[in-house]
């Protein structure tokens, strides 16, 4: 019996496309249903290993995770044909809709439209923030210097407009740090 | 708007930054974008801003798409093309190139560490690109029940994204909001 798998780099173009066009509000649910239920391309440990390397990286998660998928079965060749499938289309979507917007921005209707827009996307991503949570109860750094890890970055960023890299750098190093040991205390 | 030799190479260093800052996802990136965008340089406004989150919302795809959106906005499809290229050549070497270094050392302690250390400060960074989207409607009643309703929303519910946006959009055009 041969494991399922893409043919070609085409194949792997059109079913990134197929799966960025369907991804409202994020793709990354959208990828695991079509490639590790529908297609069968990895299992779900496979999944969820090449996201969490994914995930130490920089970079949007999703696009990590097209790049190391592509790569797995055609080298650099298939990591763009996954790039450029889940990107091309959508950026065209995106880019018709951001000069219609700057044409018309001046419309009240659209001003409107897109100010109540901004809203939900405010929530959404808010949202989207706090269904993380519950993720942190298995951290090895503990419930408390998450939360004030959490707070000092919300507080700074948010609040104090700080530039990132102090947050990330400082709080994320001190974070990381703290996890370190930890960790090795757990042994 | 004049756009400077330099301004463009501004522009792009900016995004390549964001790029390797971007450990939570391009959303998280999104208040240092702003801070830089429009605090500091000023190239557009909080309109704009939260506009191109909310098309790249609105529209299928990956949400780091409100990047060359932003771009568009500051420097028309020169803007676009720098500021995406920008986001991604950094942080697609990287992938490439840590792919298999990643994936033997997984769970090694400084990864676990690496990881565990930057949750929370993931999180921090999306509650702040709400407040950053939140903060210039400070003062429209309407928007806060908007954006009330959609976190409720989406956390009770596994209502699809598209419905609560063309939802924000009607009661936006029609000046509930």
């Amino acid at each position: 019996m041969s494991v399922p798998a893409p043919h070609s780099p085409g194949e792997l173009l059109r079913v990134f496309s197929a799966l960025a066009l369907q991804g409202f509000g994020g793709v990354l649910p959208i990828a695991q249903r079509e490639l590790v239920e529908r297609r069968q391309w990895l299992t779900r440990e496979e999944f969820v290993e090449t996201l969490s390397v994914g995930q130490v990286l920089p970079g949007p998660n999703v696009v990590n995770l097209a790049l190391m998928i592509g790569d797995r079965f055609f080298g650099w060749r298939g990591a763009f044909a996954a790039l450029a499938g889940l990107l091309a289309l959508p950026l065209l979507i995106v880019m018709t809709l951001a000069v219609l917007y700057a044409r018309f921005a001046a419309e009240p209707m659209v001003a409107g439209a897109l100010r109540g827009m901004g809203a939900v996307a405010a929530g959404l991503i808010m949202a989207m923030a706090l269904k993380l949570l519950p993720s942190l109860a298995r951290n090895p750094l503990r419930r408390l210097p998450c939360a004030v890890a959490l707070v000092v970055t919300l507080f700074g960023v948010g609040g104090m407009r700080w530039p990132m890299a102090y947050a990330v750098l400082g709080v994320g190093g001190v974070a990381v740090l703290a996890a370190w040991w930890q960790l090795g205390r757990a042994r | 708007m004049s756009f400077s030799n330099a301004d463009w190479w501004a522009l792009f260093g900016h995004f390549l930054a964001m790029s390797m800052l971007a450990i939570g996802g391009a959303v998280a990136v999104a208040p240092e974008i702003h801070r830089y965008i429009v605090d500091q340089r000023g190239w557009i406004d909080d309109t704009q801003f939260s506009a191109a989150i909310a098309l790249a919302q609105a529209s299928p795809g990956p949400n780091l798409l409100f990047v060359p959106v932003i771009g568009y906005a500051v420097a028309g499809f020169g803007g676009a093309a720098v500021a995406l290229l920008g986001m991604l050549i950094p942080s697609t070497t990287l992938a490439l190139a840590a792919t298999r270094w990643g994936r033997k050392r997984r769970e090694s302690r400084g990864v676990r560490a690496f990881v565990a250390g930057m949750a929370p400060i993931t999180i921090g960074l999306l509650l702040s690109t709400g407040v950053v989207l939140a903060l210039p409607l400070a003062r429209v009643p309407g928007a806060w029940l908007l954006i009330g309703a959609t976190v409720a929303l989406s956390l009770a519910t596994r209502l699809s994204p598209v419905w609560l946006i063309a939802s924000g959009a009607l009661a936006g055009a029609t000046g509930l909001v």
